[in-house]
């Protein structure tokens, strides 16, 4: 039960705080603040019992579908990014969010049960329908409360996650009277699902048995999920929403999306096109690990043309996200644990740079690099904090950034030595850009002669949470790798023994 | 005809008998109160009566069953809604107001009569029973030229419209030797020796005049004009109950014979069901009056239903079914919005209208947000399980091209539904002054909608159980 009270306080908890901000905006953020902590102190008794819970109740008995809710490893940790984030969404929103308080929160709280429900779905039709669900507040959280450009951007984010989202819909489908007409069974459920016979890869000429999904059918269904979450992760080709979506958002808008919501695509890579689709992926795999490794050069150089600061740490998204789809489908553990060690990591540094981002725009009005420079001796404790983000950002050792980048490209060296040296070398070009972004705008002179607050103790104190979660990733990862490799493994099992 | 024939016949029987009270009841005295209250207790007491009609076969003409008693209490139910909206929004209109009421019972009558036909005359009669009365209702709005204009197209082409039919029937009863609609579809699908050279043309003909009523691309040019023009309670009135009485008579004789696997009559329909989903989103695209916007959305939903009614079977029809009680909820919803936003000498139509609405009426614009976000098929809402329903059917018929077409130009549909919303809740430059409360029957239906919208999107199995009981109740 403790599973389903985990989107329940979050939706609850939205609507309280929507209610409570007609007498008190305090009140609203507390409720909110409140919500996600319970959350957290929740997903950490969960970690701390160790027990894999699961929840299922017929919804739609005439479709096979089922309110199953089931957590392992791997979905644990990200259940605990998403509160952990969640929280400091709030925090970071105090203040800068002065108009319609309730709504926002609303909002906010709703999209983080959307991507809870992600991570905890056990059926197909519910996973689709959370992955739908959280769309809608993200796009109203920028929309409304977002930068000079939001409602462009706000459009651009919502068709490019809806179609394809459709496309995965219709992929679903397809799985589920495959299903039926192989084994006379009508469901949804993650684990039935799995075990959908497939047929081996046959040479031409010989057919497949009937009662198994041919490799043909495998591969268009493996690419209507592919596609789906390749837009959210993002993956190159299909990445353009992002750095709109990313620079419009309010801080807690583009901490959730670059924290949380890019972690749903690649959650659904491995939750769902590897051990759904394996012999699909692995005959993908090249196609997707070239695409990965596109994308970690070309987010990189495009971050490092950037002006504008989370445009800038946008596009260093995309650099990242594609050591986490070269890791994904690298197919060896190393790899795998590296893809992940990146997800978590990833999701709290730039998180962090984003909130600084937010910090320095209600401070100064800008993000544009050019009107900043020399900003250390205005604001010390800040620019010391944007220094210490950039560099885990870039991977340095001793940071949980590094962790994950390094046993990325020890796996993907394994596999395809090519690809692991163009990766290597974005992680060259990653200092570049980061390096850059220190320089322009928090040493030199300070030309525009800027005097503002520094960090106050509720911005001091969520960045400080942060630095030292990353410090303890990045010196003594084993606690959380222990936790995701039982699932690893039986991700591996299903992967290879197909 | 027997006692029982004519208990069946009681939903049918207490709409005409209402609308014949109502009718007295404005000669004796014109209360606009008392002709609201008084048909929505004849249409509330039809309602009631559904769940003791015996379903049978009534003569050769009509036939009662769950099917027909899903489908009337479907009708029934949206024209309780009308007749809340129309009242809201005559109240504030000056003129005379109560005959819109007698027009809309004998146009329900129609509906009905539509729903439960088992015979070609019956089909004629429900049909123009509903067209004669909604040319009244559309034109109602006498002093404004536009309303008027639509009336008179709409009357011109409906007129048209039925000469195809009638033509259609005459081929068809030259053909097959017989108006019984069960026959025919039987003859149809057994694929015994007929006149194919005169069936085809008549099932064509047939086409066309349903096609008219449902909106479909080719037939749809009145649909933009009529939907602009008509007083905004008629518009949903023409966008649910019409069209849903026709599709369910359609559905009814289509979905089990076999004349769909007739290759010619298969590729009709696929036809018009492209055609409908790519122009309705694409030419919806372009319009900034919101009625407009709808109209064209309509045609397109209307291709959608098109593709689960294709895909045939139990799980078609009943995705139709399902589709269509929750456009209903939708539709009489989004309209209800414009209805209840206009003012007493014009209405609110214009996307402009509706720039910053959720800061001067944040409830109002969260239902209208709610019933767009179903139109466009997002969860948490109706019009996500129904498009879902859709989608299925068209997979489990393996109808690639139509599923993708349909993905495709849903998310199309999403752009221009999405420009609605941003203009809602773009920040006004000052603060707006408060407006008005609305009237309560406009707060009540509108409340109920949203109820009904967001619990058939959670929680769809009572739906589901109904239409799934409602489909085997027809064969």
């Amino acid at each position: 039960m403790t599973l389903v009270w985990l989107i329940v306080i979050l939706l609850a908890g939205g609507t309280a705080a929507a209610i409570a901000a007609r007498w008190s905006a305090t009140l609203c953020r507390a409720i909110a603040l409140l919500a996600t902590l319970v959350d957290l102190a929740l997903a950490l008794f969960l970690w701390a019992q160790n027990n894999s819970a699961a929840l299922d109740v017929p919804w739609l008995p005439q479709f096979g579908i089922h309110f199953h809710l089931s957590v392992d490893g791997l979905s644990l940790l990200l259940l605990l990014l998403t509160f952990f984030l969640g929280a400091i969404a709030v925090v970071i929103s105090w203040t800068e969010i002065t108009e319609a308080v309730g709504f926002f929160h609303l909002n906010l709280l709703w999209t983080l049960a959307g991507i809870a429900g992600v991570f905890l779905a056990a059926d197909l039709f519910l996973f689709y329908f959370a992955w739908e669900l959280m769309l809608v507040p993200m796009y109203f959280l920028i929309a409304v409360w977002g930068h000079e450009n939001r409602a462009y951007a706000a459009v651009k984010f919502f068709l490019f996650t809806q179609l394809s989202g459709l496309l995965m819909l219709v992929a679903i489908l397809a799985l589920y009277f495959v299903h039926h007409s192989a084994t006379g069974v009508y469901t949804f459920d993650y684990r039935a699902l799995l075990g959908t016979p497939l047929a081996p890869q046959t040479s031409p000429g010989t057919a497949a048995p009937l009662t198994a999904i041919t490799p043909h059918t495998e591969m268009w269904l493996m690419l209507g999920f592919f596609i789906a979450f390749a837009v959210k992760m993002p993956v190159v080709p299909l990445h353009t929403w992002l750095p709109d979506a990313h620079t419009e958002a309010p801080t807690a808008g583009s901490v959730v999306l670059a924290g949380l919501m890019l972690k749903t695509g690649a959650y659904g890579m491995l939750r769902f096109v590897l051990p759904l689709f394996p012999n699909a992926a692995r005959a993908f795999a090249p196609v997707a690990m070239a695409l990965g490794a596109a994308g970690i050069l070309y987010g990189a150089v495009l971050a490092f043309a950037q002006t504008d600061l989370k445009r800038l740490v946008a596009y260093t998204s995309v650099s990242h996200l594609g050591f986490v789809l070269l890791g994904t489908f690298a197919g060896n553990t190393l790899a795998m644990q590296g893809a992940l060690v990146t997800i978590l990591c990833h999701g709290i540094s730039t998180g962090a740079l984003f909130a600084l981002a937010g910090v320095l725009q209600q401070r100064i009005h800008s993000r544009e690099l050019s009107r900043m420079g020399g900003l250390w001796t205005a604001a010390p404790r800040l620019s010391g904090a944007a220094l210490f983000f950039v560099l885990a950002s870039i991977g340095l050792p001793g940071l949980g950034d590094f962790v994950g980048e390094f046993l990325v490209l020890l796996g993907v060296y394994r596999v395809n030595v090519p690809l692991a040296v163009i990766a290597a070398i974005g992680v060259l070009a990653a200092t570049f850009y980061g390096l850059r972004l220190v320089q322009r705008a928090f040493y030199g002179p300070n030309t525009h002669d800027w005097r503002f607050r520094d960090l106050v103790p509720h911005e001091g104190l969520v960045l400080g949470v942060m630095a030292v979660t990353l410090l303890w990733l990045g010196l003594y990862p084993q606690p959380v790798i222990r936790t995701f490799q039982p699932a690893l493994n039986r991700l591996l099992a299903e992967v290879t023994t197909k | 005809m027997t006692a029982a024939d004519f208990t069946a016949l009681l939903p049918l029987e207490i709409v005409a008998f209402t609308a014949i009270v109502v009718l007295i009841a404005i000669a004796v005295r014109r209360s606009h109160v008392a002709t609201m209250l008084l048909t929505i207790a004849g249409l509330a007491a039809a309602f009631a009566s559904l769940w003791f009609a015996p379903t049978r076969g009534v003569t050769l003409l009509l036939v009662i069953d769950g099917y027909a008693l899903f489908y009337l209490g479907l009708v029934l139910a949206a024209s309780i809604a009308f007749t809340l909206l129309a009242y809201d929004y005559f109240a504030r209109r000056y003129g005379a107001r109560e005959e819109l009421y007698v027009l809309m019972l004998i146009a329900t009558l129609g509906a009905c009569v539509l729903i439960s036909s088992s015979h070609l005359l019956t089909l004629f009669l429900g049909l123009e029973l509903l067209s004669v009365s909604l040319y009244g209702m559309i034109a109602y709005l006498r002093t404004e030229p536009l309303s008027v204009e639509a009336g008179l197209k709409y009357l011109v082409l409906a007129a048209v419209a039925s000469a195809f039919l009638l033509f259609g029937i005459a081929l068809l009863y030259a053909a097959l030797g017989t108006m019984e609609l069960p026959r025919l579809a039987a003859i149809l699908s057994s694929g015994s020796d007929f006149d194919r050279l005169l069936a085809l043309p008549g099932i064509a003909l047939l086409i066309t005049g349903l096609g008219f009523k449902l909106a479909v691309v080719p037939f749809h040019l009145w649909t933009p004009d009529v939907y602009e023009g008509a007083p905004a309670p008629v518009t949903a009135y023409i966008a649910t109950v019409s069209k849903g009485a026709v599709f369910a008579l359609l559905l009814r004789y289509f979905h089990d014979s076999k004349v769909l696997v007739i290759p010619s009559v298969f590729l009709v329909f696929s036809v018009i069901a492209l055609a409908s989903m790519l122009a309705g989103n694409l030419l919806a695209l372009l319009q900034r009056n919101i009625k407009r916007m709808l109209a064209y959305s309509s045609i397109a939903h209307l291709g959608y239903i098109l593709v689960a009614f294709e895909a045939g079977g139990n799980l078609g029809a009943e995705a139709v079914t399902f589709y269509l009680a929750a456009y209903f909820v939708t539709t009489l919803g989004a309209f209800g919005v414009v209805s209840v936003l206009s003012g007493p000498d014009r209405e609110t139509v214009m996307i402009e209208e509706y720039r910053g609405l959720f800061w001067r009426r944040p409830l109002v614009a969260a239902i209208f947000t709610a019933m767009l976000l179903s139109l466009a098929g997002i969860p948490l809402t109706a019009g996500f399980i129904a498009k879902f329903y859709v989608v299925a059917a068209g997979a489990s018929a393996a109808m690639w091209a139509l599923v993708i077409v349909l993905v495709v130009t849903s998310g199309i549909g999403l752009y221009y539904y999405l420009r609605v919303i941003l203009a809602m809740y773009a920040r006004p430059e000052e603060v707006p002054a408060a407006e008005p409360r609305l009237h309560p029957a406009a707060r009540l239906l509108l409340a109920a909608l949203s109820v009904l919208l967001v619990w058939i999107g959670i929680l769809p199995g009572a739906l589901l159980r109904w239409v799934h009981g409602a489909i085997t109740g027809l064969s």
